[in-house]
């Protein structure tokens, strides 16, 4: 019954995403009509009951209820709970059924909680939201239902692939989901508004706290993505420019952009089209990176299944959201009331400057992503595209934009002077030239971009906290902090990028059982390795005692790991944490004379790479709290 | 001027989705291409495996009448999947050698026991040698070679019951 | 500057900062993109120098020597053609890696012609799965390790 009622709860809430979509229409035209009241309560109302198919959905898999045939597929009554639970969503139509709940929730707190925006564009955002519902929902009800039965029950579920089974994998899908459909809000907001042709403050304000919602969601799923990566591929690496990572870090950059943009429009009344473009941009992004990892089109390490017929509807879809907005925008924009000018030496003129080279960095990285793709198709030749490329053409921006990060926030609004502008950054600069000199004496042998990330970071760090200077702090609004959090966290992990591309000192031998070995400063001793089984695979596991110095010694137990269905080999490093870095272990195989290879790795500060990410998303949080608070306070100021 | 470059995201998003719907209905397949459709099987010789079927040669297909060759293993699961199609290819006149890689007699006549005997000759390639040279990357690959030994079509994967249709079309193609 | 003008001057600035980073990508691309060589392709165009090429083939049987320092093996890999191509490759090689099975090797060619290889990827059929099947076995295949 469960499975009905889902199924029923399902319908019921595309059929009144199609009743939302009408009323929009009914109500927009012009003339009016009276349903524009009823909007609120339907987009409300939507968002209860595919939350509510979503809930049974996870009761069918607490339960294993194996007459469905998603839960047979994917589950296995022996699962421990936690994977149950997260089981839900870790296939395709489960994830499918997240994603229009989000969707629906998102557009039912729009619903609840916009008050600002003026009545017809929260109308047609409302409609827009339901329009991209509606296409969800179809792909969920004829292309991939949830709910299917399957006659008759297996006895047993299919799921018990351990490779699965991890805490990484159950919750980062769903945290870049909240982040790939918040971002549809801000699409929706900017159809609204080209609709109803009102592009202005109130619209950037109105948009401005869901597209750093989504933002975070973002930031946070893309720095989970890449220590998942890191510690669970046992490859050393932390980002490998692999296209689902890809899928993720683009509309990143366009939700980026689009965040410093609405501020521009917000404040000044400029950048109208732009803002309105980065909006659709941004969505589309998301549209295409969850198109290029469900269609499985390009081939990559965490390779998902191809299906063309899923592929196809997906990219239907595409076309209907992305090309409809894409010609809205060329119809409309010409028309919309034009914004304010203003000059190049100023926070707006900097805000440009982050949002073009961002432009060209999300440029840069969908070539790369496609190329392969667009040269097949056209000469049927065969190529990848791999770091080499991402990081020589995107690198040097991205140094760029970081610089220009450093400036941005100590230029005033409207006009200032170049002069001014280096007597604030006085200090900064002067931190900057010391950790070049520092550098070049201490470590001559540094590559180039390595120095200019290391050199810049603290410049760059510096210059992050400059906006707090002679400020009174406890008066100091939220927002505010919000900015320099995240500035002073993208320089945190641009020092631990550059430092772990500089210092990372790695070690590869064969060695026999007791021997020591030595990475950077530690000296490891292999002790051993012993076999171990787990339920369906079976390890060799090596133990190293490790010793810093005098220090006291440490064990680390790496393994490597076989699967017996289907037959994988996976590498689980053995990580230890210090403050100053990490210290990656792990055990490769036995040569013919009895030695083990081992590969070492000492990764200096390599873990202010996330810690800068988790700083980025709290100077968020605080951002939206702060923009959230003074929202009230304006609210109960008029009231 | 300004009207184009309002359009121009438009027009690069309409590329973009060509791409997309152009790799979509033409899925490269994991990493190597087989060059061989329309070229001449190279020349092998291969033993026979099982006592009761002849082995296979390149000459055996230069006969004159289209046949097909099944790349296949008793070890591969697909194979067995595939097993039934081959057994309707066969009810509907076409005829079938095969090439068994990297086996052993005892395990191929246990899977022809227990999966049935669609195939006239089997060629045992012990070294995976011969389906390396006629561009096969896996088990099982079916081919429609002409009566002049020229390969027309290779269908990668198992043969499942409605790619039968495409396989015989191909094969009468081929005649 | 009047609102007209600055519009349109920043919209021919986001257009080309956009173009022009998709044509420095492309030029960037024709340098730094790995192409698939097949050991005939190489015999027949010579092999290419300077830039990362991925090659692929069968390992050629009795051909892999382990150096010394038991973590450096040399290889040779061949194909349907008469051409084989030697390879270099440090680090741990995938459990699939092996005698007369298929393999995919990134790197650059040396002077003398040996491939240094960064990355190996080994290619395995005793569980062949064509792409229809995939769809039911999931999301890791065992192609893809390093």
């Amino acid at each position: 019954m469960i499975a009905e009622t889902a199924l029923a709860a399902l319908w019921l809430a595309a059929a009144l995403s199609l009743l939302q979509l009408l009323f929009g229409i009914a109500a927009l035209r012009p003339g009016g009509s009276d349903v524009a009241p009823a909007m609120r309560p339907v987009a409300v109302a939507q968002a209860a009951l595919v939350g509510l198919a979503f809930l049974l959905l996870i009761q069918l898999f607490l339960r294993t209820d194996l007459s469905v045939a998603l839960v047979a597929a994917n589950s296995h009554s022996a699962k421990p709970w936690l994977y149950k639970f997260a089981g839900a969503w870790g296939n395709h139509e489960g994830s499918m059924l997240l994603w229009v709940t989000v969707l629906a929730g998102a557009g039912a707190a729009v619903a609840l909680f916009e008050r600002r925006l003026p009545e017809r564009t929260l109308i047609a955002t409302l409609a827009a939201q339901a329009a991209i519902g509606l296409g969800f929902y179809a792909f969920l009800l004829f292309a991939s239902n949830p709910f299917d039965r399957l006659f008759p029950a297996p006895a047993e579920g299919n799921g018990l692939n351990p490779l699965l089974q991890d805490p990484g994998l159950a919750f980062h899908p769903p945290t870049l989901y909240f982040g790939y459909v918040g971002i549809s809000i801000a699409f929706s907001f900017a159809v609204g508004a080209l609709v109803t042709r009102d592009v202005g403050p109130a619209f950037a304000r109105a948009m401005r706290p869901w597209v750093l919602g989504a933002w975070i969601f973002l930031t946070l799923g893309i720095t989970a993505g890449s220590y998942w990566a890191y510690y669970e591929l046992g490859w050393g690496g932390w980002w490998f420019w692999d296209p689902v990572e890809n899928a993720s870090l683009m509309p990143w950059l366009a939700a980026t952009a689009l965040l410093h943009s609405v501020t521009v429009l917000a404040t000044r009344d400029g950048l109208r089209a732009w803002t309105v473009m980065l909006a659709v941009v941004a969505f589309s992004m998301s549209m295409i990176g969850t198109f290029l990892v469900r269609s499985g089109i390009l081939t990559s390490v965490h390779s998902f299944a191809v299906d063309p017929q899923r592929g196809a509807f997906i990219l239907v879809l595409l076309v209907l959201y992305i090309g409809g907005a894409l010609a809205l925008f060329g119809l409309r924009v010409g028309t919309v009331r034009e914004g304010s000018t203003f000059e190049p030496v100023s926070r707006e003129g900097a805000l440009v400057v982050n949002n073009l080279l961002l432009s060209a960095i999300l440029g840069i990285v969908m070539v790369g992503t496609l190329y392969p793709l667009l040269i097949e198709a056209l000469s049927g030749e065969k190529l990848s595209v791999g770091p080499p490329y991402f990081n020589s053409v995107s690198g040097p921006l991205a140094l760029l934009l970081v610089a220009v990060m450093a400036a941005g926030p100590l230029l005033r609004w409207r006009r200032d002077r170049i002069g001014a502008m280096a007597r604030r950054l006085a200090v900064p600069l002067g931190l900057t030239a010391l950790t070049l000199a520092a550098l070049l004496v201490l470590f001559p042998a540094i590559g180039l971009l390595p120095l200019l990330g290391l050199v810049l970071a603290f410049g760059v760090g510096a210059a992050s906290l400059a906006p707090l200077w002679k400020r009174n702090l406890r008066r100091t609004p939220l927002f505010v902090w919000g900015m320099v959090i995240s500035h002073l966290g993208i320089a945190v992990s641009l020092a631990g990028m550059a430092s772990e591309a500089a210092f990372t000192r790695e070690t590869l031998v064969a060695a026999p059982i007791g021997e020591t070995v030595s990475v950077g400063p530690y000296r490891v001793r292999f002790d051993g390795v012993e076999p171990l089984a787990g339920p369906n695979w079976s390890a060799i596991q090596a133990r190293f005692t490790a010793r810093r110095g005098d220090g006291s010694p440490f064990v680390l137990r790496p393994q490597a790991r076989t699967f017996h269905s289907p037959p994988t080999e996976t590498s689980e490093a053995a990580i230890a944490t210090r403050l100053d870095g990490q210290l990656y272990t792990v055990i490769g195989k036995q040569d013919e004379k009895g030695r083990w290879q081992l590969r070492l790795w000492w990764k200096p500060f390599v873990t202010l790479i996330w810690l800068g990410g988790g700083l980025v998303a709290l100077g968020g949080l605080l951002a939206l709290l702060g923009r959230v608070r003074r929202r009230r306070a304006a609210r109960e100021d008029e009231a | 001027m300004r009207k184009v470059l309002l359009f121009l995201p438009l027009a690069l998003f309409a590329a973009v989705v060509l791409a997309f719907a152009f790799r979509l209905y033409a899925p490269g397949d994991a990493i190597i291409r087989s060059r061989m459709v329309g070229k001449p099987m190279p020349d092998f010789a291969l033993k026979p495996i099982v006592p009761n079927h002849p082995g296979l040669a390149a000459a055996d297909l230069r006969r004159g009448a289209p046949r097909l060759v099944n790349v296949f293993g008793s070890w591969c699961i697909p194979c067995r999947v595939e097993a039934p199609q081959l057994e309707a290819l066969k009810a509907r006149g076409l005829p079938i050698d095969a090439i068994a890689i990297r086996d052993t007699s005892a395990d191929v006549a246990g899977f022809l026991r227990d999966h049935g005997d669609p195939f006239q000759r089997i060629g045992d390639d012990p070294t995976s040698r011969v389906q390396i040279a006629i561009g096969s990357s896996g088990v099982p690959e079916t081919f429609v070679v002409d009566g002049k030994g020229i390969i027309r079509h290779q269908h990668i994967g198992e043969i499942r019951p409605e790619d039968v249709d495409g396989i015989v079309a191909a094969w009468e193609a081929a005649r | 500057m009047k609102a007209k003008n600055q519009r349109l001057v920043l919209l021919v600035l986001a257009v080309a900062a956009v173009l022009g980073a998709v044509l420095l990508a492309m030029s960037a691309l024709k340098e730094q993109a790995a192409y698939f060589y097949a050991p005939a392709d190489v015999a027949r165009q010579g092999p290419p120098q300077d830039r990362n090429v991925r090659i692929g083939g069968m390992v050629r049987k009795g051909s892999v020597r382990r150096a010394p320092d038991g973590v450096t093996i040399d290889f040779l890999v061949g194909d349907d053609s008469p051409h084989l191509i030697p390879v270099r490759f440090k680090g741990i090689v995938p459990d699939l890696f092996r005698e007369e099975s298929g393999v995919v090797a990134e790197g650059r060619f040396q002077a003398g012609g040996l491939f240094v290889a960064d990355e190996i990827l080994a290619k395995h059929d005793e569980n062949y799965m064509p792409p229809q099947l995939d769809v039911k076995t999931g999301e890791h295949k065992s192609e893809s390790l390093k």
